[in-house]
């Protein structure tokens, strides 16, 4: 073990650029996946609240798993199982465009869309009775009721869930290194075997996780606050 | 296809179910099972001592809890993991199995999550109980012991199971440090197999989802029957005097 250096592993620009990309694989990761799931889960909510017996029923089962198996198998599952169903052609083709992370991408916006349709549908729960009835008395459509009256509160109420699973998202862009993604965890790994400065990569690699998991709590606690501001105006 | 699944359940259920104990560790379900209530039982008296520590009034007690707290919130498990699995070796100068790597991770990591859930479970409860164990002549250790976290606990058992389901889920990433589970077993069969991913990878996910679907019904159940008992008895119809 050699002595404590941050400098001996940040003034070295292989390392550094080593473990800029990674970062940048974890945003494109946790990005990519937050939009697919963000977007799933309003398709999955409009289908519990209008769809018949059957299609809610698939919902439910659809929430059931992505929350009772573990993320990271439901990773190896997508990469390691249904890639291997699809046709040669279009595994060819997703071997050159970076297979691992299209599936780490396919497999986390999946999984965080279970949570997030369900944190709309409990904000959506609470939002009162009157308002739906108010709405229908005004004048609005299902639609304009929906767009212009429920959602927004809904939204209101489903904020803190909706941040807490941003965060626990974008920490689980980190399972995408098990099946070979090269994001900042991967990039740890690989600079710490080049470096062997073990300490100092951790450390710069905990601290910069750590920056964008607060950055977006705080952030979250701010939007929280202006949403409850709107609210109570 | 389903009989390709069956024939490799058929082949490897001592694998999956136990690894390769006896001649080797003790692996597959066993193991996932035996690390997630070691982890969970050890990480709950941590995670009240935590939560203690969060709630008092000693700024020195209050403030390093609370970057505890945030500091495991903030970092991905992964990052935790690798952390204990090198610097262990480095402050005791031994090499640790990669099971008790994962168990104190573990701890560490659902400690602090529990105890927002301890916390959460204590501050629940209406501030005369400790006004009134206060005024009985309890100390604040007594009234804690004997009133406060006899009743906080009922209310938070649902959340501890909860908590429970997410500790088993949570000791999938032991794979990356080869700790011996049940993850590493289904794995060690594909790599054998080599041909069959979709099916290894299947009976993978709905083993864990029989495992974890069942205790989150009986959180659920848990927490509709102290529901229930909290709202109390039907209220006995008044029997008035003549």
């Amino acid at each position: 073990m050699k002595g404590f250096d941050l400098t001996a592993l940040l003034l070295n620009p292989a390392f550094t650029g080593m473990l800029a990309r990674g970062l940048l694989m974890t945003f494109i990761v946790a990005i990519g996946s937050w939009l697919l799931a963000m977007s799933l889960a309003f398709i999955l909510l409009t289908i519990r609240l209008t769809g018949g017996r059957v299609a809610e029923a698939a919902v439910a089962v659809y929430v059931s798993y992505h929350r009772n198996v573990p993320t990271l198998v439901q990773l190896m599952l997508w990469y390691f199982g249904i890639a291997s169903l699809l046709p040669d052609a279009l595994q060819e083709w997703l071997g050159d465009h970076n297979a691992e992370a299209i599936f780490a991408v396919i497999g986390l916006g999946l999984c965080q869309a279970a949570y997030f349709s369900e944190d709309l549908r409990s904000g959506l729960r609470a939002v009162g009775r009157g308002q739906t009835e108010a709405a229908r008395a005004l004048g609005h459509s299902y639609i304009g009721m929906m767009r212009f009256v429920l959602m927004p509160q809904a939204l209101r109420n489903a904020m803190p869930a909706l941040v807490n699973h941003t965060v626990s998202l974008f920490k689980n862009s980190s399972l995408a290194m098990a099946i070979g993604v090269v994001e900042l965890t991967h990039a740890v790994r690989e600079v710490e075997n080049e470096s062997f400065r073990t300490f100092e990569v951790y450390l710069v690699a905990t601290l910069l996780y750590l920056l964008c998991t607060l950055a977006l709590m705080t952030g979250g606690a701010m939007l929280g606050r202006r949403a409850e501001a709107m609210g109570a105006r | 296809m389903l009989s390709n699944a069956i024939g490799i359940i058929q082949d490897n259920w001592l694998l999956l179910l136990i690894g390769q104990y006896p001649n080797g560790p003790l692996g597959g379900v066993a193991a996932t099972l035996l690390l997630s209530v070691l982890a969970i039982l050890l990480a709950f008296p941590f995670s009240v001592l935590v939560a203690l520590a969060r709630l008092s009034h000693l700024w020195a007690l209050r403030i390093p809890a609370t970057a505890l707290v945030y500091g495991v919130r903030g970092i991905p498990l992964l990052m935790i993991i690798f952390w204990v699995y090198f610097m262990f070796p480095l402050l005791f100068g031994i090499s640790v199995p990669g099971f008790a790597t994962m168990l104190c991770t573990l701890v560490l990591y659902e400690g602090a999550f529990l105890s927002e859930v301890v916390r959460a479970g204590i501050t629940a409860l209406p501030a005369g109980q400790m006004d009134a164990a206060r005024a009985l002549g309890h100390s604040y250790g007594s009234a804690m012991r004997f009133v406060i976290l006899p009743q906080a606990l009922v209310n938070m058992l649902p959340s501890i199971l909860s908590q429970f389901v997410s500790t088993i889920q949570d000791t999938t990433l032991g794979y990356v440090i080869n700790v011996p589970e049940l993850t590493f077993a289904a794995n060690q069969i594909n790599n054998r197999l080599l041909t069959k991913p979709f099916e290894v990878f299947l009976i993978l996910a709905l083993t864990y989802y029989a495992i974890c679907f069942s205790l989150t019904q009986l959180a659920s159940w848990l927490e509709r029957s102290i529901a229930t008992r909290r709202a109390g008895p039907a209220m006995p119809k008044l029997v008035l005097a003549q």
